[in-house]
């Protein structure tokens, strides 16, 4: 497929019209060859047009709506009723600060990270414990069980939102990091157990082969020699469960109430709720508790994308 | 063919000769005590409360299935219904067929910077559902908001409308931010899959004669079935159950305009506290997911095996 993954810099291939000037300077060809391949490039380039027109539209609507948003952010009050791209006559990193204490985003960030570390260091533990039991080892009742974590994939939360509330209740656990963290790595590890299962049974076979020789136990096999294979996997999956941790609303909105429990997007839902006419301070709210996502996004695209096709494709 | 299709037996497992079975367990019972603790028994927990009429702090009275026939009069909950069924076109039908008409200009081609562009239309899928939310309710201000003013700035100030707060249009504006979602992923979905297609299927269709169209049509799109029915179960999953979005923008109204089965689910529940009531919603919300993504997947089945 002509798809260039091979190249890791996608803005320096963006860099079209250059091309062929880049590649006169490495290798200086005669005047002919020079036109020729100017030509073509140029002819590839005109019908190639329509396909960027497109995808440059889809790019900027996709992407847009969080630029405006950034933007507002850093302007005042009274600035927003002058245009969405003017830019602001002081640029005020002010509102920054306000919604961080003011707006109390430093508590709601907090609880965030509490809670996305604790769900993700936890959930990836034990899907890789029992993913290694179910993609390598034969045991009596191992298909039913496997389908029980799968449908704990397709259950949607509100199947079990109302009595989980109640549950918790009644244990104490309502209004505490627990109640936050334990449900989501419940969830968590459906997933993750059958996205291990997957990384361990596709190993090859004379890696548990040289492990047994080297006589090590199941533990030490999955500890020494596995765990360094499937690393790529346990990456995807540490991503995905960052993020649908650091996303999730509706265990948030219904297991805690005290404000400095709120995780971001919590926070943010409820201070739009109270603040909507403070647009740039919401803006504010809304740019902090994209940042983080945009950032992992960036920084792990690859496992990502592969992840999210990979994992919806095997759901099926 | 995808992993779960193959039987878990079908592997070769490797295991010692005086192995112990059990040993396999004590790596399962973490992950599955968690799991059966804190979703698995509200599950069946939920079933069961929805045959009780529980106000969440009294003692529970049995109603048999009341609280399901209730549910035959509820017209907030009719209501409900029908926006999630209207939220399947924004949410499943528009995505799926954008991402088509995508693959169908991206793929097949030399495109510098693909994976540029790709990650680019991926980012509102990845982002919090309560962040587009913020997002969109600046976007669609009725006062100076960045679709009205530029309506305004076009010279069409007259179509410049309040509109998560107008009752015709306040579903469709909700449901274009769930295209703008989901399209995204829909589209990366399918440029994998049509990397996976063969190419020896496109060098027999150019000598058979197949335009660009024609290759579309009969090896690009039968080589994206198994992407094309999880982007349909997926996207149809989260049309039925959403709830951040419409919670962050509209809160179901104005009125009960774009009241979702979640939204009225959570209302009963934690607001209104008709606890049972709410479960025997749940119950009817889980059955329609599950039997929607069951046909999905089985109409697929069968189209595979025919194949």
């Amino acid at each position: 497929m002509k798809l260039h993954s091979g190249r890791d810099d996608p803005v320096n291939s963006l860099a079209t019209s250059t091309h062929g000037a880049s590649a006169l300077q490495r290798r200086p060809l005669a005047g002919y060859a020079f036109w020729s391949r100017l030509r073509s490039e140029a002819r590839r380039w005109v019908r190639a047009a329509p396909t960027y027109l497109v995808l440059v539209v889809f790019l900027l609507l996709a992407v847009t709506p969080f630029l405006i948003v950034a933007l507002t952010a850093l302007k005042s009050s009274s600035e927003i009723a002058q245009g969405v791209f003017r830019l602001p006559e002081t640029w005020r990193w002010g509102n920054f600060v306000q919604a961080w204490t003011q707006a109390r985003f430093a508590y709601y960030f907090r609880s965030s990270l509490v809670v996305v570390v604790a769900v993700v260091s936890a959930s990836t533990l034990l899907s890789l414990l029992s993913g290694y039991a179910f993609g390598r080892m034969r045991f009596p009742l191992s298909g039913p069980l496997f389908l029980l974590f799968l449908l704990g994939i397709m259950a949607p939360q509100e199947a079990f939102i109302i009595p989980l509330y109640h549950n918790l209740k009644r244990l104490g656990l309502v209004d505490t990091y627990w109640a936050l963290i334990l449900p989501q790595v419940g969830m968590s590890v459906c997933f993750g157990t059958f996205w291990m299962r997957g990384a361990f049974a596709d190993l090859p076979r004379d890696l548990a082969d040289a492990a047994k020789v080297d006589g090590c136990n199941s533990w030490n096999a999955l500890w020494r020699v596995m765990l360094p294979v499937v690393r790529p996997a346990v990456l995807t999956l540490v991503v995905l469960l960052f993020v649908w941790t650091w996303n999730d609303f509706l265990l948030a909105l219904v297991l805690v109430s005290s404000e400095e429990l709120r995780t971001l997007p919590l926070g943010l839902a409820f201070f739009q709720g109270r603040y909507a006419t403070n647009v740039p301070l919401v803006s504010a709210g809304a740019t902090m508790v994209a940042l983080p996502t945009i950032v992992i996004y960036f920084l792990f695209q690859r496992q990502f994308i592969r992840g999210i096709t990979g994992g919806a494709l095997a759901g099926t | 063919m995808s992993r779960l299709a193959r039987a878990p037996h079908a592997h070769r497992k490797s295991y010692e000769p005086g192995y112990r079975p059990w040993v396999a367990y004590l790596y399962i019972l973490p992950a599955l005590l968690i799991y059966a603790g804190f979703v698995l028994w509200p599950i069946l927990d939920t079933v069961r409360y929805s045959f009780y009429e529980w106000d969440g702090f009294s003692q529970p009275v049995f109603a048999g299935l009341a609280n399901y026939l209730g549910l035959l009069g509820d017209q907030v909950l009719h209501i409900a219904l029908r926006n999630n069924f209207l939220f399947i076109a924004f949410y499943t039908a528009f995505p799926i067929l954008l991402a088509l008409f995508l693959t169908a200009m991206l793929t097949r081609r030399e495109i510098r910077g693909l994976s540029f562009f790709r990650a680019g239309l991926f980012i509102p899928y990845v982002m919090s559902m309560v962040v587009v939310g913020v997002v969109w309710r600046w976007i669609y201000n009725p006062a100076f908001g960045p679709l009205n003013q530029l309506l305004k700035a076009l010279g069409l100030a007259a179509w410049a409308r309040p509109w998560l707060g107008d009752f015709t249009l306040a579903l469709p504006a909700v449901g274009v931010v769930g295209t703008w979602v989901q399209y995204g992923f829909c589209l990366v979905l399918f440029v994998a899959g049509v990397q996976r297609i063969d190419e020896a299927l496109y060098d027999a269709a150019k000598i058979d004669g197949a335009d660009e169209f024609q290759q579309f049509r009969h090896v690009t799109l039968p080589g994206l079935r198994s992407e094309i029915s999880v982007a349909l179960v997926t996207t149809l999953i989260s049309a039925l159950r959403i709830f951040d979005l419409v919670f962050v923008t509209t809160r179901g109204g104005p009125g009960n305009q774009t009241m979702v089965a979640s939204l009225w689910l959570y209302r009963n529940a934690f607001q209104i506290n008709r606890v049972g009531y709410a479960a025997a919603i749940a119950v009817v919300l889980t059955v329609i997911i599950m039997l929607v993504s069951y046909a999905v997947l089985s109409i697929r089945l069968r189209a595979t095996s025919e194949s």
